[in-house]
């Protein structure tokens, strides 16, 4: 039925639940979005079907990707040892192309904890997550977890020991990071893709642990 | 906000200042999808700068130099398109006149971003 509205529990494209219609009035600042797209179509800059191959790259583009590149990781010592070596490569071999930018792997360990920020802006490892959630790009997250990690991670529902060392790692432009999450015990017997299974987007932020089986 | 022990340091320069709860990370929906028109402004930004329009530095200027409060009263998605839009210019792209004209004529079209973009 086209227009049943039971459809809210589907996953759209890139791997979100779907919002809710969006059929409000025309604002300035999307007239401004159809303007500057159609001038550049007209203008021979670009064309329709270059903008929705680009919405496509992007839709495909989900925190599933990061899974794989940490399941490997975690599987194969000799792929686990080139990713800490030079992370844009090893995920590149991969088909998740970061171009031009520096990825690092930063490892969580029983003594260590990382998490990614972006004081300055919104900067996020793309090719592996995909497009960055609301709330990394909040005011709170990028002010706080540079200042209090301990106390923005209980607010995500991760307490640490107090020996733990907890390392925040601030993105740029040109340099982005992938937190490896600490493989959860009880999974020695998984295959990778069980293992992926495991890995969710805030484990790769720093902000979660992978699940346990 | 002016820093009086950094002068220099400017409003979007934010790491370990106060601030309150992290927003909205348990509430339902707070992994959506985007909007299609964010999409676009998305794509929009990528494919600019992929024709050397303009670099993410270039994007990050203009939204910087909008200030604090566009950062508090418009949207991440409508912050872009303002500096895109600014930074195609400067490249050359188009011309304001060529964007007034162009947004007169979308926003006739309809009421609502559908029908303004219908067609295209």
């Amino acid at each position: 039925m086209p227009h049943d509205h039971h459809d809210h529990d589907h996953l759209s494209p890139s791997g979100h639940p779907y919002r809710a219609d969006d059929d409000t009035d025309l604002s300035y600042w999307q007239t401004m979005e159809i303007a500057v797209r159609e001038l550049l179509v007209e203008k021979g800059i670009t064309t329709p079907a270059e903008v929705a191959d680009q919405i496509e790259t992007m839709d495909a583009r989900t925190p599933s990707n990061g899974a794989k590149v940490v399941a490997r990781a975690w599987s194969d010592p000799e792929y686990h040892a080139a990713l800490m070596k030079d992370a844009s490569a090893a995920t590149r071999e991969m088909g998740f192309d970061i171009g031009p930018l520096k990825l690092i792997a930063v490892e969580n360990t029983d003594d260590t904890h990382n998490m990614i920020v972006c004081t300055l802006c919104s900067c996020y490892p793309r090719n592996l997550l995909g497009l960055p959630p609301d709330w990394y790009k909040s005011r709170a997250y990028r002010s706080r977890t540079v200042r209090e990690p301990r106390s923005v991670l209980a607010e995500f529902g991760v307490t640490l020991p107090e020996n733990t060392t907890v390392r925040v790692h601030d993105s740029t432009a040109d340099m982005r990071y992938i937190v490896i999450p600490k493989r959860p015990q009880g999974t020695e017997n998984m295959s990778e893709d069980e293992l992926a299974a495991l890995v969710t987007r805030d484990s790769m932020i720093g902000t979660g642990v992978a699940k346990t089986p | 906000m002016l820093d009086p022990k950094n002068p220099a340091r400017r409003w979007h320069d934010m790491g370990g200042d106060t601030a309150g709860p992290i927003p909205d990370m348990d509430a339902p929906g707070e992994d959506h999808d985007f909007s299609l028109w964010e999409k676009r402004v998305d794509a929009l930004m990528i494919i600019g700068s992929a024709k050397g329009y303009f670099t993410v530095d270039g994007l990050r200027r203009v939204l910087e130099d909008m200030g604090e409060d566009a950062f508090e009263k418009m949207t991440y998605y409508e912050r872009w398109i303002a500096s895109i839009n600014q930074n195609l210019i400067e490249g050359g792209a188009y011309t304001t006149a060529d964007l007034a004209e162009k947004m007169a004529e979308v926003s006739a079209r309809g009421k609502t971003y559908g029908d303004a973009s219908a067609g295209s």
